[in-house]
């Protein structure tokens, strides 16, 4: 069987009708027993399950999927990757997943088709540039790339922008990061699952979680749909559903679910080469390498599980998309869908163990996750395989919520919700 | 578009409408409140998934009420007003 991707192999295979491909992962019966469990697939899960293998060298692990992989969040976002954070606590988190994902299509030996063409949010407004202006400096002191851009950048940036003196949110100019851009979400999930499972890692799609295995206080395993599996350190990163799993473990989190909407149009040729965000119309347009318009919006307020987004939040994202960019009046919207993500009040994630010892917490990420797949991995992975907090992960224990030490990128970085 | 009932105004559009809080979480008030105690009534919430009582307002007339309503199918079983509901847990 054929197991390394290369242009060799890939000729090879070729030769033989494409027939020896091994599967990119196995699909094993759960044991009863491991040294760790990992509920939920997703990137994070899938991440966390990689790096336990590969920094830490625990390979008796059971990742627990209660649909299929990379099918929640991880498959309905927008793909931006990007680091530019305004407290040095989120530099170091989200420039460790920004690293990462440099390098990630060599170390997964799988292309996640990460395409580094610049991240530009707009101010629109002299005092949007003073904020911009101060932003730029923050990030610049974080230690990542970060530029002031001003209105010809933007205008040599994005030619396409809507310019018009009577625009509704005129262009002042904004904030660059050259160094973000996107990645493929289907292939970063299904590549760290291929890498885990070669390393011994078990992926357990189907296989739902109905209760915690609590003994003398402390977490040792779960009961599932299939059956009941036992281990000593287990961690969570299920995004929008942590509370119900954490109301299954008898505790609460800060966290409110709600639906984040997402769209793209039909592939046209290549007209876009950026991600740029608009923090005043709420919305961030990209291109994908298929041609698509991928297009993002706010939040629905609305607490929700219900993985689709209302039409008047779907209307703002269009009209918005179309003040910015009136050439894709003529544009068709293909798809539409939503994921449930989970809100923080300070916009951070929550990294460490949970008030039920032995059960380790990885969500919060919120609207944000995707970015930081590489770094929430490393970090659940570290704690599980250590069971303390690695020095990136310890100011986003859920302790600071008690002690006041929030980390609030909501208003730090300007981020839209 | 959906319809939310109003106690007052009776079906309207859901964007007249902002979502509050999760009805039942009162303010600690008996003389010293510990800051986990704090943080609970300030950051923990049940945030469950499917049946629900939440505080809402009418934006347009401005009146606080609750609705209980379904985070899986988004059904609204009801609205009350707050000095008819039971603010508790």
């Amino acid at each position: 069987m054929t197991r390394r991707y290369s242009a060799l192999t890939l000729f090879k295979e070729g030769l033989t009708g494409q027939t020896g491909w091994e599967k990119a992962w196995r699909s094993p019966e759960p044991k009863s027993n491991y040294d760790a469990i990992i509920i939920g697939g997703g990137g994070h899960g899938l991440a966390t399950a990689y790096y336990l293998a590969k920094n830490h060298g625990v390979t008796n692990v059971a990742l627990l999927e209660k649909g299929w992989i990379g099918g929640g969040n991880t498959g309905r976002n927008t793909t931006v990757v990007r680091s530019n954070y305004y407290y040095p606590e989120s530099a170091a988190i989200y420039g460790l997943a920004h690293r990462l994902y440099k390098g990630l299509s060599k170390d997964l030996n799988y292309n996640v088709m990460f395409s580094a063409r610049g991240v530009l949010t707009l101010a629109h407004s002299e005092a949007g540039m003073e904020t911009a202006a101060r932003t730029v400096n923050a990030i610049q002191i974080n230690g990542i790339d970060s530029e002031l851009f001003s209105l010809e950048d933007v205008r040599r940036l994005v030619p396409i922008y809507n310019f018009a003196p009577d625009a509704r949110y005129p262009v002042y100019g904004g904030t660059w990061q050259a160094s973000g851009g996107t990645a493929r979400h289907d292939a970063v999930a299904w590549g760290y699952a291929r890498a885990a499972s070669r390393l011994g890692v078990d992926i357990i799609q189907n296989c739902e979680i109905t209760d915690f295995i609590v003994e003398k206080g402390r977490c040792r395993g779960v009961v599932t749909s299939r059956g009941t599996i036992r281990a000593d350190r287990t961690g969570m990163a299920v995004a929008g559903h942590s509370s119900v799993l954490a109301a299954k473990a008898g505790f609460r989190l800060p966290i409110n679910s709600y639906a984040l909407q997402a769209c793209v149009s039909e592939p046209v040729k290549p007209i876009l080469d950026t991600v740029v965000i608009s923090p005043d119309t709420g919305v961030y347009v990209s291109q994908s390498d298929k041609g698509e318009m991928v297009i993002g919006g706010a939040l629905d307020r609305i607490p929700s599980y219900a993985q689709r987004g209302n039409l008047p939040v779907l209307e703002n994202v269009i009209s918005g998309m179309l003040d910015m960019f009136p050439v894709f009046g003529q544009l068709k919207m293909m798809r539409q869908w939503a994921g449930i993500v989970d809100v923080v009040p300070d916009s951070s994630p929550i990294i460490g163990e949970s008030p039920l010892p032995g059960l380790f917490l990885n969500c919060g990420w919120g609207t944000g996750g995707f970015k930081a797949i590489p770094a929430g991995g490393t970090m659940l992975a570290h704690l599980l395989a250590t069971g303390t907090h690695h020095d990136i992960s310890r100011p986003f224990d859920l302790d600071r919520f008690a002690r006041g030490r929030l980390i609030d990128e909501a208003a730090g970085s300007g981020i839209a919700h | 578009m959906q319809l939310f009932p109003c106690p007052f105004c009776g079906l309207r559009e859901e964007s007249e409408f902002h979502y509050g809080a999760e009805a039942g979480n009162v303010r600690p008030d008996a003389g010293f409140v510990s800051a986990d105690q704090w943080s609970d009534y300030l950051h923990m919430r049940d945030n469950p998934k499917g049946a629900t009582r939440e505080i809402w307002v009418h934006l347009t007339c401005g009146e606080f009420f609750m609705m209980e309503r379904d985070t899986v199918t988004h059904r609204v079983m009801g609205s009350t007003l707050l000095e008819d509901a039971t603010h508790s847990a």
